[in-house]
């Protein structure tokens, strides 16, 4: 089945926090999170969860995250996951 | 050799070398001395007494490492405890030892909070990070306390090295936790032995990603401050390639892994044969290296001698495989560690055969004290030895050796499971998972798992109006647990297996599954 692929930064923001909420923020003692808040400060993510978000993400956009990009100013935030797909749908779109 | 004596003896050769690398943070053995021989002053003058217990509620930190030397400065005891701790755990973990005064994180602060409303013990907080000390009464900021000029304490306060310099709590069978006392001397035996067969010098960087609330991260700090070498403290393994490119700058020379990180390491797809020239060894621990991953990791760090090794808080370290052996014996954890025994026994304590299944028995002087205010599970944990006047720690670990005396673990004796690098006890599972509304019945179990070994699996009866799905499970346990204890999988079933009297058979329950799994 074809996916849809959004391309506009607030749709993928939407898509990122729905992925990150229904699959990471019911770990925590918490019912919140900014955009801005670090994923591993706030207890959400460790390193068995790093890899599962990767998969999720690589499956939700249709995209391969790069060994080289599992980096914290990539991925710990929503903000900077947000930035992160948005680019990489840019630079590389996909053939569907 | 008191643990403090560590730092205080390598400060002698090595003030200005790098102790410590956390974050942005670089500190000096100078540093490391100065500032948590201040901060023992504040805690010395506050009222912390010799023998008392100091929890350390804390993550991979510089603070935390301060922290952990001050606490024996001040000839105080050591009781670090794992970042993911939940309030009212925290609040029976201070009782339990009756915790004098706690550092902690303002990360932390909501869970410290709410743990010191419910205990009335804890005299002095001292609280690290920008937020500071508000709400906490007689709390004092990290900061402040390091900050004074205040004279370094007496070392004739801080004791000898027979008194307790930790305390750290594992999970136990009957689902109360347990405080496992290591004295100094049980700290200065084990160190020196591991650092004999890793070869650690002061040329060592250690990259140590693993938490320093567990006994095998927390060696790492002594050990490094005991040769004066490098400690490259970082929060986690979450991102590799953060630790890989840190590992390459700061010329990291010993890594230790546990095997999910190993799993880690190896799934990722860009990583090159003899990208970390430096990296001298790797040391595996928590549980055995699968064959496998020992090939792959041997493959990928051609350079690096990999060491397979067992322990338990109880006595840290076990026992280590030397490395030339790691192809030729796989899935063998070793023999016993320098200037220690193991053997392996039948349930009369004597030893068997190669090649047959008993429990391992550790003689050595790394084996605790016992477990705190604890005499029932001291008394199961360490008991008489081969002579008269001494105990042995029975491991509650079943192992078997071949025909060279290599140990090879095959599983646990009783119900504990072996997750990840961690054990966990069913039964404090299922009682968290009782005190959710709706649950009629729970079986906790192990079932393998790639990643971590065994993971935590739920068998969970409801009751009929009971509208319960498994992530609420799981949302609960996450609520009430420590990150580690929080099942993976949670299955709903009609009705579990007993026995007769109405205990449920855990063993059944576990022989179905990995059955419908085959």
């Amino acid at each position: 089945m074809k996916k849809w692929i959004p391309t506009v930064t607030a749709e993928i923001q939407t898509q990122v926090r729905s992925l990150v909420e229904d699959n990471f923020l019911f770990r925590e003692d918490r019912n919140s999170l900014t955009d801005t808040e670090s994923l591993i400060d706030a207890g959400l993510i460790d390193s068995t969860g790093i890899l599962e978000l990767v998969a999720l993400l690589e499956e939700r956009f249709n995209i391969e995250v790069a060994d080289a990009d599992l980096v914290p100013g990539n991925f710990d935030s929503i903000d900077r996951i947000v930035a992160y797909v948005a680019r990489v749908l840019a630079t590389a779109p996909s053939a569907g | 050799m008191r643990v403090e004596h560590f730092l205080r003896n390598s400060v002698r050769t090595f003030r200005h070398k790098v102790a410590l690398v956390a974050g942005e943070t670089r500190l000096t053995f100078g540093d490391l001395d100065g500032a948590s021989d201040r901060l023992a002053a504040v805690l010395a003058d506050r009222g912390v007494a010799r023998g008392d217990r100091v929890v350390v509620f804390m993550d991979n930190c510089w603070e935390a490492v301060v922290a952990i030397f001050a606490v024996m400065k001040a000839g105080a005891v050591l009781c670090p405890i794992n970042p993911t701790t939940k309030a009212h755990k925290l609040a029976w973990l201070m009782d339990h030892c009756r915790a004098s005064a706690m550092i902690l994180q303002d990360r932390l602060a909501a869970s410290a909070k709410a743990a010191l409303a419910q205990t009335r013990r804890v005299k002095l907080t001292i609280v690290a990070g920008e937020v500071g000390p508000p709400g906490f009464e007689d709390g004092i900021r990290f900061d402040d306390a390091i900050a004074g000029s205040t004279a370094r304490p007496p070392e004739a306060l801080a004791g000898i090295d027979l008194d307790l310099a930790m305390l750290i709590y594992t999970s136990g069978s009957t689902g109360l936790p347990k405080g496992v006392m290591i004295t100094h001397q049980n700290a200065a035996a084990s160190a020196a032995s591991v650092i004999s067969y890793l070869h650690n010098t002061s040329d060592d960087v250690i990259l140590n990603a693993l938490p320093i609330s567990f006994s095998y991260g927390l060696y790492q700090v002594l050990m490094a401050a005991k040769v004066g070498a490098t400690l490259v403290l970082e929060k986690s393994f979450v991102f590799p390639q953060t630790i890989f490119e840190k590992m390459v700058a700061e010329r990291a020379t010993g890594i230790p892994i546990v095997p999910s990180i190993a799993s880690t390491i190896l799934q990722m797809k860009s990583l090159r044969s003899g990208a970390f020239p430096h990296l001298r060894y790797i040391t595996n621990a928590g549980s055995a290296l699968p064959p496998s991953h020992a090939e792959r990791l041997q493959a990928l760090f051609p350079e690096a001698s990999i060491y397979s090794m067992y322990g338990m808080t109880e006595c840290h370290r076990g026992t280590w495989l030397p490395p030339e052996q790691l192809l030729a014996r796989p899935g063998s954890v070793g023999i016993a560690i320098p200037n220690t025994e193991t053997c392996v026994v039948d349930d009369k304590g004597s030893e068997v055969a190669p090649g047959v299944v008993g429990e391992l028995v550790i003689r050595g002087a790394h084996v605790m004290k016992g477990y705190w205010e604890d005499p029932a599970a001291t008394d199961c944990g360490l008991r008489p030895g081969p002579y008269a006047w001494e105990k042995v720690l029975y491991t509650g670990d079943l192992f078997r050796r071949d025909e060279e005396g290599y140990l090879y673990f095959v599983a646990r004796k009783d119900d504990v499971i072996k997750t990840g690098a961690v054990k966990v006890s069913p039964k404090e599972v299922e009682n968290a998972i009782y005190a959710l509304p709706g649950i009629v019945e729970v079986a906790v179990i192990g079932v393998p798992d790639p990643f971590l070994g065994m993971a935590i699996k739920a068998v969970v009866v409801v009751g009929p109006n009971a509208h319960l799905t498994p992530r609420d499970v799981i949302d609960h346990c996450v609520r009430n647990l420590e990150d580690f204890m929080v099942p993976k999988f949670v299955e709903f079933r009609d009705g579990l297996p007993k026995t007769e009297s109405g205990k449920i058979r855990h063993r059944q329950v576990a022989s179905e599954i990995s059955e419908t799994q085959a």
